[in-house]
């Protein structure tokens, strides 16, 4: 075991991590850990933008943007948060501007704008060009453009370091924060990285589904951490569905694509948006889409030989347009499908995409304990994080601003701590929890296998809390995941190496995932409303007396050490608009 | 259209409909020095749907027959950059291969990029490769006060460098330059492509210095126009193309 001292450690280096070391690094002595090169985070998956009201090419503001998104979270935005989001979106882009990002242009030369889903003109009145974007490779630009700057700040790197442990230790009755524990890929050693301030910045966990656009490598890691030692998980039911994956594969396709003038459409070539969404028809909120491109489907006009799936449809489009504006997805088409969108509609379905809720922070990326209570020395920031921006349902080009505005403000904030305060003692073999687990998983002789558990659980995952849920399909969810615990238990890995042992990684991954599966179901079960992402056939409404409200998800552990998902739940910060009736 | 044409479509689902698994060779390059100190070819058989990627039928090898087969990957749809290998010969990102591309008739061999450290399997030392990135001052530098708002460039000065924004750093280029097989030293394509990046932006203001770096004996120079890293590139990136440029701007000394 070694052990680090650090002042501001940050754990994952997509866009938030990076982002925030930017800042930290100038402030405090900085090592970021990541289980991956920081080139390959899955920010540089994201395609169709970042939203902020620049007005480069139409009339745009910051209030009408922190409309469009507490209306798009389906009225559980914390509104204090959104305002700030909005506000600060306008600096964040010419930031990364200044960073030396590649934005497309206007013919003045300035940043040029696109449509998205939910972002509308006076609050509702018409979409508005309000994304700021380079071709449909927006996140792979910012992933680029945050890597160079971090080359360029000197950013201290730790590559395929997995945070497998959050130390916290309670001084003077106070939980604060002293440290990870980290496993290194290369060698299988432990490390200790003690540190004034922790940053997460891991990512999502959409691993758990079958069908999603996330990495192989989205599995949770620092949400399951944290939530392990205690501390609680916001909103975890809301996940959002974005509509448009390659039909089978989950591969994303850029709502830009329909910013751009893409249409979906209906077994009989109908545009069945019109239906759903009179106004903003095609761009209406993902979660709308999503759930209107299943019910074509349940009602018998969905596409292909098992009517599984519907058309975007490109080919009205110049192809000069196409190459410009959407040069990759145009591709992925090719590669994966074989045909060409030029002239053949693209069969998409939704795919499982963006976990909503996380863990739960302030508006400067302090962690919270509970409702109030925040943890001395812990931050979060980007899709593990819960400020909460996106509510129920977050809009196109929110996620891509989220990362920026609350990395930047956490690695400020985080920075500023450890300047202030000093180190916190590290508890007494603090290893030892990594040490155990990863002992167990190579030692064990059990006859479960990681591949199959993980499997199951995908297919039950997209089978019972999808775009539809109902009591029973929830319920069919946590019986099954309360069973594949168990096996879990019994997982064994065939690599019993220290060297590069990816198999001992993805028991682990697993073991994430299935926590956090349980909380996600656990607490879509008590959400007895439909609202944004979470939807909920048994009680088709929003409820907004009795569920306009956060959850908050702990780990209990009885005195049996039998575990348990005990929920809790937070008010939503109101401040300029009341609930109104959701209508795109 | 109002209608769209559905037959290329059509038929592409009727195919994926049928799903015929086929039975497909892999024969992969081993090495784990915890266990041997020399590398060793195996072969495995899987059934597989002849439209799926090489790296599912390396995650089936891994999930289903050899929990020790090692290899990078994270997106799997080409983007991140991470499973950068050798199959069949050529350098290409095995989420962006499909098995029915590469003729699985025959086995398909799938080995480490060449010319980097191979640490186990299909997984090599890449930091050399990353150290020669950052080398060649990889960030936009300007000087004198910032704008209020966005520096402006026209939509022709962006263009002049969109080939090279695309690079995903995932060393296919580099590790097919028989140049850099036979001198570690020698920059890469990779390296260059970034530099090209910054020096053909209007904005920037570090071309020459960049220039100076590439001037080096281990620089663009070195390069000897095989066209091995435009083939390898999965991003579509005139790679040799690039260089040229670069080189052309240390004659000229106009960029």
């Amino acid at each position: 075991m070694k052990i680090h001292k650090y002042d501001t450690v940050i754990v994952g280096a997509g866009g938030a991590g990076m982002r925030a070391a930017i800042e930290s690094t100038k402030r405090s002595r900085t090592a970021v850990l990541t289980k991956l090169y920081p080139t390959r985070s899955h920010t540089g998956a994201a395609q169709g933008g970042m939203a902020a009201a620049l007005a480069n090419v139409e009339d745009d503001n910051w209030e009408w943007h922190t409309f469009d998104t507490v209306k798009g979270g389906d009225y559980l935005v914390d509104q204090d948060a959104a305002e700030i989001l909005a506000k600060e979106a306008i600096d964040a882009v010419l930031d990364l501007e200044k960073m030396g990002l590649p934005f497309n242009r206007t013919p003045d030369g300035t940043i040029d704008q696109r449509r998205f889903g939910g972002h509308s003109r006076n609050h509702g009145e018409a979409p508005v060009r309000r994304s700021c974007y380079a071709a449909d490779r927006t996140g792979h630009m910012i992933l680029q453009t945050l890597y160079q700057n971090c080359v360029k700040e000197g950013v201290e790197f730790f590559n395929e370091f997995y945070v497998l442990d959050q130390l916290l230790v309670e001084v003077d009755g106070v939980k604060k924060s002293a440290g990870v524990v980290a496993y290194e890929l290369a060698t299988g050693e432990i490390h200790v990285f003690q540190a004034k301030a922790v940053i997460y910045a891991s990512g999502g966990t959409g691993k758990f589904f079958k069908v999603t656009s996330n990495a192989h490598t989205l599995t949770g890691d620092g949400q399951a951490a944290c939530y392990r030692r205690g501390l609680p998980l916001e909103d975890m039911e809301f996940f959002q569905f974005h509509p448009t994956g390659i039909w089978r594969m989950g591969i994303l396709l850029t709502e830009g694509a329909r910013g751009e003038g893409g249409i979906l459409r209906n077994k009989d070539g109908e545009r069945f948006m019109e239906k759903y969404a009179p106004v903003m028809k095609d761009l209406a909120s993902r979660d709308v889409v999503s759930r209107s491109i299943y019910t074509e489907i349940r009602e018998g006009r969905g596409c292909g030989p098992a009517g599984d799936h519907v058309y975007l449809d490109l080919t009205h489009l110049p192809p000069e347009q196409l190459d410009a504006k959407l040069p990759d997805i145009t591709e992925f088409a090719r590669t994966y499908l074989g045909i060409e969108p030029y002239t053949d509609p693209i069969p998409i379905q939704p795919t499982a995409h963006y976990a909503m809720g996380g863990i739960p922070t302030n508006v400067e990326g302090e962690v919270l304990a509970d409702n109030t209570t925040v943890v001395p020395g812990l931050y979060a920031a980007g899709e593990v994080a819960c400020v909460s921006v996106h509510g129920a349902n977050r809009l196109g080009t929110n996620s891509l601003l989220d990362i920026n505005v609350f990395g930047k403000r956490s690695g400020i904030a985080a920075a500023k701590y450890s300047q202030e305060n000093d180190f916190v003692e590290l508890p007494e073999n603090p290893a030892q929890q990594v040490a155990d687990l990863v002992e167990h998983l190579r030692n064990s002789t059990g006859k479960e296998r990681v591949a199959d558990l993980r499997l199951e659980l995908q297919e039950t995952m997209d089978a019972c809390v999808m775009v539809f849920r109902t009591e029973q399909t929830i319920k069919t969810a946590v019986d099954k995941i309360a069973e594949l615990r168990e096996r879990y238990k019994n997982v064994s890995v065939q690599d019993k190496g220290k060297r590069f042992n990816t198999d001992l990684l993805e028991a682990i991954e697993l073991g994430n995932l299935l926590d956090l599966a349980e909380v996600m179901a656990v607490s879509a079960l008590a959400r007895k409303e439909s609202r944004g992402g979470h939807y909920r056939e048994d009680y088709p409404n929003r409820d907004d007396v009795n569920f306009m409200r956060h959850t908050m998800a702990y780990r209990e552990v009885d005195d049996n050490g039998q575990d348990s998902v005990r929920l809790d739940y937070k008010p939503v910060v109101v401040t300029r608009y009341q609930p109104m009736e959701r209508k795109y | 259209m109002a209608t769209p044409t559905l037959s290329k479509t059509d038929e592409m689902e009727a195919a994926a409909a049928a799903s015929p698994f086929i039975t497909v060779t892999f024969r992969i390059r081993r090495y784990n020095p915890e266990i041997s100190d020399e590398p060793q070819w195996q072969d495995f058989q899987i059934e597989i749907d002849p439209k799926e990627r090489v790296l599912d039928g390396l995650h089936k090898i891994k999930w289903d027959l050899d929990g020790t087969l090692t290899f990078r990957r994270s997106c799997a749809h080409g983007i991140c950059g991470s499973d950068a290998m050798r199959i069949n010969g050529k350098n290409r990102l095995a989420c962006k291969t499909l098995i029915k591309d590469i003729n699985p008739e025959k086995p398909i061999t799938v080995e480490a990029i060449k010319g980097l450290t191979v640490m186990k399997d299909l997984v090599v030392d890449m930091e050399p490769f990353f150290q020669a990135y950052r080398d060649v001052m990889p960030f936009l530098v300007t000087t004198g006060n910032e704008p209020t708002r966005e520096r402006l460039q026209s939509a022709e000065d962006r263009e002049r460098f969109d080939d090279t924004t695309k690079c995903i750093l995932c060393a296919a280029c580099t590790s097919s330059c028989p140049v850099f097989w036979n001198d570690g030293q020698y920059f890469g394509p990779a390296a260059i492509v970034n530099a090209h990046r910054f020096i053909f932006d209007s904005r920037d203001e570090a071309g020459e210095q960049r220039l100076e770096i590439l001037n080096d004996k281990d620089g663009v120079w070195r390069c000897r126009t095989t066209f091995n890293c435009t083939d390898a590139c999965p991003r579509g990136i005139e790679v040799t193309k690039a260089i040229q440029e670069v080189k052309r701007a240390l004659i000229t000394r106009r960029f």
